[in-house]
């Protein structure tokens, strides 16, 4: 009697569940064995204008894609007769631009940057080492500073002060940098010149202060998020073995981070390569070949700036003003890009730690 | 007394100490770059902003007048830039996060096109602005539609707003992305459940939610672009003129192309810097009002969904 009451008692359960699953079980076999009649089952194809919509999304998406490459192209473009033109060639070439010559008037061999003169001289030299200069002094500023802030807000700073310092920074780069540059170039440059006595008001120590202002922002925030993506649990392991705080920074948090902070840095190096208005207006534009940072200079941005506007269309100096232009842009471009794929595998690597 | 012990208690919290004076020192230095730069432009720049200064035209060689022209300019650069930067930052961020395969090729090629978009320097947009849009774009409609006469193949406010769009780009779809993985996938799914297909569920569910991003990214960008000049020194900003513009292909006048001309092309520096001042703190008030009201939207954004989780 036990059996049957056993199998009374479990059968009701399996019985109406099958019950329920019968209506649609041809149902469930159409999908296995006839995947494509049960999608169109399943649901209608969407409306023409919703698919013509998407469509267009997915063009729109490329649009990133397709600005990179015109970039490139349209200034390659212009730069391109530097290579293949004879009635530039008669002017400038890559070699004369990167090669050290010897020009009339001149004792002895020069790098000279010169494009308006009776013997237009296109020595690039000059130029990249002032690029160099302004930036070596902007990182020098910024990059202390800016991890020094971030380890504060990330790993000392109240709830209260970090919602007071972030912000501050996002204005900080916020500030336009024509502002910056007018800043630099008023006022910045005669307190300089008071403390230090430098011989030019306008010079490269000026303009890489003014130029760290604007990059700081960009490591403080990149390196900020690094810090604070550090799984607990390393912060935990290293109290629990009895660290005390500054050495769970200096020895857990910093290095676990590193990935992000040469990021942050690569990426602060870009914004201060390229960066144009601060030191069109207060690097004092003068081509000097020399690697004492209180004279000064003349950046490859702001050389483009100041002189674009006043060449002839396609002759050899607006030719090398594109060039120039390449130049930037690919040593930019390589900054970036390796910034770049280091946060991507951090936060890979991040991700699975955590 | 065990004094080794003592000391190694009391070592860490010495260099805690100075880590800690460290890094707060360089916090309040950032901070104080900011304070210095605000106070001296408040302070210099008040004196000569009247409502007189914000709707005239300049005057006597730009030593005396107003602004407004400059006020428009931007105005209408930034309007502009938003219709184009808008739509296609939005499709972008759309494409990234709800249709493409986040490790299939072109979804890569994608993102790495934004990120290094973003870090273009802004001079490289100028010139490619001159030699794409002025040159090629509007050499080709002059060609076409006004018989080589010079209309568009000049710069021009719309080349000017069209580059600038490119440069606020990456802002927009950064912005956007973030909003859309805000929109919890829970409610993607409720919606699908419910019979809808993708382009519903993006349109009446996630993208209305997404609202306050998309708008914090919008802001970001007309900031970022009220604020830029290196890409409009060649492709439509103009240092002075007598009317404003009123239809694409005229040149303009703008805010922060009249700070770097009053700052370095000025005759007599001294009787200009008040006018300078004044157009610095306009300038630099426009910017932290929008950059002040994205913090607000996203920050009350992030509350929401806070308190929803």
């Amino acid at each position: 009697m036990t059996a049957p009451r056993q199998f009374a008692q479990e059968s009701p359960l399996p019985v109406a569940a099958s019950a329920i699953i019968a209506p649609s079980s041809p149902d469930v076999t159409e999908l296995v064995h006839r995947p494509r009649r049960a999608a169109r089952l399943r649901s209608r194809r969407p409306p023409l204008v919703e698919r013509v919509v998407e469509k267009l999304i997915h063009i729109l998406a490329y649009s990133a894609v397709a600005a990179i490459i015109l970039i490139f192209i349209f200034i390659a473009k212009e730069a391109w007769p530097l290579l293949t033109s004879d009635e530039i060639h008669r002017e400038v070439t890559l070699g004369k631009m990167w090669f050290i010559q010897q020009w009339p008037g001149y004792d002895a061999p020069e790098h000279v940057w010169q494009p308006v003169s009776e013997f237009p001289k296109y020595g690039v030299w000059p130029l990249l080492v002032g690029t160099l200069k302004v930036t070596l002094v902007s990182m020098l500023v910024a990059v202390p500073l800016a991890i020094a802030a971030a380890v504060f807000v990330s790993q000392y700073a109240s709830q209260r002060v970090r919602e007071i310092v972030k912000p501050a920074i996002e204005f900080l780069a916020g500030i336009p940098s024509v502002v910056l540059g007018f800043f630099a170039l008023i006022v910045m440059a005669s307190w300089f010149q008071d403390v230090f006595g430098f011989d030019s008001r306008l010079n490269a120590i000026v303009a890489g202060v003014a130029l760290s202002f604007a990059v700081i922002p960009v490591i403080f925030t990149v390196c900020e998020e690094a810090l604070g993506a550090v799984p607990r649990s390393y912060v935990e392991a290293s109290v629990a073995l009895g660290a005390a705080r500054w050495q769970t920074i200096t020895k857990v948090v910093l290095p676990a981070a590193a990935p992000g902070i040469a990021a942050s840095i690569a990426l602060g190096l870009g914004r201060a390569f390229g960066e144009t208005m601060i030191v069109l207006m207060a690097s004092g534009n003068a081509a000097i070949l020399s690697w004492n940072p209180a004279e000064s200079v003349r950046t490859l941005s702001a050389t483009i700036a100041a002189e674009l506007a006043e060449v002839v269309f396609g002759g050899p100096h607006y030719t090398v003003l594109f060039a120039l232009a390449v130049l930037l842009f690919l040593i930019t471009f390589g900054i970036n890009f390796v910034g770049d794929f280091t946060i991507t595998r951090m936060k890979r690597r991040m991700g699975v730690a955590s | 007394m065990n004094r080794p012990a003592l000391r190694a208690a009391r070592r860490p919290r010495l260099g805690d100490a100075a880590l800690w004076l460290a890094t707060g020192l360089a916090t309040l230095l950032v901070l104080a770059v900011l304070v210095v730069i605000l106070v001296d432009v408040i302070r210099h720049g008040t004196p000569r902003l009247t409502l007189g200064f914000l709707t005239q035209a300049p005057k006597d060689g730009m030593m005396a007048g107003g602004i407004f022209p400059a006020i428009f300019g931007t105005v209408a650069l930034v309007l502009l830039m938003t219709l184009a930067a808008l739509p296609a930052g939005v499709a972008t961020a759309i494409y990234l996060h709800e249709y493409a395969d986040p490790t299939a090729l072109p979804t890569r090629l994608v993102r790495i096109a934004v990120n290094n978009l973003a870090g273009v320097p802004s001079i490289v947009f100028g010139l490619f602005g001159l030699g794409f849009f002025v040159q090629f774009a509007g050499g080709t409609i002059d060609k076409l539609f006004f018989g080589g006469e010079k209309f568009y193949g000049q710069p021009a406010l719309v080349w000017a707003a069209l580059t600038m769009a490119i440069l606020t780009l990456p802002v927009v779809i950064v912005a956007t992305e973030e909003a859309l993985s805000a929109v919890p996938s829970d409610v993607r799914m409720a919606s699908a459940a419910l019979g809808a297909t993708k382009f519903q569920t993006i349109t009446r569910v996630v993208l209305p939610q997404a609202v306050p991003g998309i708008l914090t990214g919008g802001i970001l960008a007309v900031s970022r672009g009220a604020g830029e000049v290196a890409p409009l020194l060649f492709t439509g900003a103009a240092y002075f003129l007598p009317k404003l513009p009123h239809t694409l292909h005229d040149q303009f006048m703008q805010l922060g192309y009249h700070v770097y001309v009053l700052a370095t092309q000025s005759p007599d520096v001294d009787a200009t810097r008040p006018l300078l001042y004044a157009t610095v703190l306009v300038l630099l008030a426009l910017t932290f009002a929008l950059n002040a009201s994205a913090v607000f939207v996203r920050s009350r954004m992030r509350k929401r969904i806070a308190s929803r989780a």
